[in-house]
């Protein structure tokens, strides 16, 4: 039975997708690829709950606009591995209130959440989006809000319907109402055109930040998701850039001789942790942002790099290959030894830190086979899982909820982006710009 | 110490700048020197004098990238010819600077890549010091994995992106 409700589940999502792409063409003629997206669902252990999105019924005046912002749930729930979304073509009634809504309909889908909303006229041209969730079993309404926003940010109304509805089920806050920045490459060696990007969580709404003939790597968010600091070999040689996303305004903040690389800001924004070689060979320091000065922290004749601040602020976790092989350590911020944090694996560079400070993620090397790997640090020593196929997967972000990742992979000669659950359960491709996609890097909670 | 430090980097910064300032031409690799030709020691490079066309001519200075094994940054016994002909090279030219572009293959995290490409672009440059090859003329970069050669996920792809590109200007 499993694996035929595995089947069969797996059909209906992928069908579902279909039904959305075709119903968002206009996003391919905003220069978004027209690849399908497709969930994998790859193993079925975990309890997902079901719920239904019904379509939200369009009571405002003139045309009804582009975007359906039910759509926008229904995909935002079904790619974070913690619901499976009823098929649109599968929803038998169009209830838009609750005191619509016939229970024993959705008891007999198995259903155990259904939403239900509308769409109607506020001042100025911005539209009301009222919506309501239930409790199936219970006939119980859980949640019964109204959100307004303009008709060019629908997407964005849907995000954050999706993330109460995430939180009122889960306890855990959303995170689709929340944007990525990445590096898109354009073109054949030696003529190739670098963007770095910044779109919605799902990749949608890209928008182009900088454009660069020379490598651009290594995206780092403020907390405040105000600015991003990255890598840029526009003068020839790497140097780091903090930019602010409204106005575009930048500055270098680091081009010393030799590499400067692997920006990160501390969780209070004033410092950037980062990679420094023109001692000798990359070590970690840590720059005041105010002052520009810098202290480092790490002295060691193997490389270290890419360091991530732990949530409090006092401890670094980041690759060295002081051991042979690069592995995950982590360090005070005030310096002094380092400790080791992974064992297993021949190769573990590249970590993201979940919000809580428990798991990391990396990328893990085995012979050629390059994935996704957690360690979950909650209970014990810790336990490590493999959470992508392979086999040149890199650059796992953490999405501020701790909910899903970011992570980056090839598709032939390709780069692409995957969003995948942080239990490996369900994975989908990002519908992006068509060229080479890498450096994800997943930002802040926004305010709402 | 820490403002001394901060002031030799200042100057070091503005004798670049100034260097730079100056016109340097960038000498374009000879096309057709590719890595399968034989680097031909005949014209005996102890004695005989190289001249500035011996860049394009030489059948050993036409040869400028020098690949590593992986995850090594030992240069391997078939490039000595090389790093004793360009340091020769180097040594006779004090108007040419030598830039040594460090490379990796693009397994593993681009950060790690950069410190890789480094690794190899200090041990040509200190390869070329040895030889005779003056440190002021040397100067390092490391793109890591961005500017690959070739694009396909298997071996014979990879080792041909683990290299160290030398690349002359001329001031």
């Amino acid at each position: 039975m499993p694996a035929n409700f595995v089947t069969r589940f797996a059909s209906l999502l992928l069908c579902l997708l279909g039904t959305t792409v075709l119903a968002q063409n206009p996003a391919s003629a905003q220069g978004l690829s027209s690849d399908v997206p497709t969930i994998v669902i790859n193993r079925s252990t975990a309890v997902a709950l079901p719920i239904t999105v019904v379509p939200f019924a369009f009571e405002a005046a003139g045309a009804p606009s582009e975007t359906d912002v039910s759509d926008v749930v229904r995909m935002d729930l079904a790619r974070s591995g913690k619901f499976t979304a009823l098929d649109k073509k599968d929803v038998v009634e169009f209830p838009s209130r609750g005191s619509d809504i016939k229970f024993p309909t959705w008891n007999l889908l198995k259903q155990m959440y259904i939403v239900v909303g509308r769409m109607t006229d506020a001042d100025a041209g911005a539209m009301r989006v009222e919506f309501e969730l239930y409790d199936v079993a219970k006939q119980e309404r859980l949640l019964g809000l109204a959100i307004t926003g303009q008709r060019s940010d629908l997407r964005g109304v849907g995000h954050q319907i999706a993330d109460l509805i995430y939180e009122k089920i889960t306890g855990v806050r959303g995170a689709f109402w929340t944007r990525i920045a990445y590096v898109t490459a354009a073109g054949v060696s030696p003529n190739i055109n670098y963007a770095l990007m910044v779109a919605d969580s799902d990749g949608y709404n890209p928008q182009v930040l900088v454009r660069s003939r020379e490598p651009l790597l290594s995206p780092s968010w403020s907390p405040d998701g105000k600015k991003l600091a990255y890598v840029s070999f526009e003068r020839g040689d790497s140097a780091i850039y903090i930019q602010e996303i409204a106005t575009g305004s930048r500055q270098v903040v680091s081009n010393r001789k030799g590499i400067n690389g692997a920006p990160s800001f501390s969780p209070d924004g004033t410092r950037l942790a980062l990679t420094l070689s023109y001692l000798g060979n990359p070590d970690i320091f840590i720059m005041d942002l105010a002052s520009r000065e810098t202290r480092r922290i790490t002295n060691h004749f193997s490389i270290d790099t890419e360091a991530q601040w732990m949530p409090d602020g006092q401890t670094l976790v980041f690759t060295s290959d002081r051991s042979g092989k690069p592995q995950l350590y982590q360090v005070s911020v005030n310096g002094g030894d380092a400790t080791r944090l992974t064992f297993q694996g021949e190769y573990n560079a590249k970590p993201s830190i979940s919000y809580d400070g428990k798991q990391f993620a990396m990328a893990q090397g085995t012979g050629n086979v390059y994935r996704i790997a957690v360690l979950d640090r909650s209970k014990g020593s810790g336990t490590m899982s493999v959470i992508s196929p392979g086999s040149v997967d890199e650059s796992p972000s953490f999405a501020p909820n701790g909910s899903m990742l970011l992570y980056a992979a090839t598709d032939g000669p390709r780069g692409v982006l995957y969003a995948v659950s942080a239990d490996g359960r369900v994975r989908q491709r990002l519908v992006l710009a068509d060229g080479d996609v890498r450096e994800p890097s997943w930002g802040p909670f926004r305010q709402r | 110490m820490n403002t001394s430090l901060r002031l030799a980097i200042a100057a070091l910064l503005c004798v670049t700048a100034v260097g730079c300032a100056k016109k340097a031409t960038k000498v374009a690799p000879p096309s057709g020197g590719d890595r399968t030709e034989q680097a031909t020691t005949d014209r005996s490079s102890d004695t005989g004098a190289y001249t500035e066309a011996s860049l394009n001519s030489d059948s050993c200075l036409r040869q400028r990238v020098i690949y590593f094994d992986l995850d090594k940054t030992e240069i391997k016994s078939e490039f000595q010819a090389q790093i004793a002909c360009h340091s020769k090279f180097i040594r006779q030219f004090p108007n040419y600077h030598v830039t040594l572009e460090g490379n990796a293959d693009e397994r593993g995290s681009r950060e790690y890549n950069l410190g890789l490409g480094e690794r190899r672009g200090n041990a040509v440059q200190s390869a070329l010091s040895s030889a005779g090859a003056p440190g002021t003329q040397l100067n390092v970069v490391s793109y890591g994995e961005e500017r690959p050669t070739c694009k396909d996920h298997n071996e014979e792809c990879w080792s041909k992106n683990r290299r160290v590109e030398i690349v002359y200007t001329k001031n």
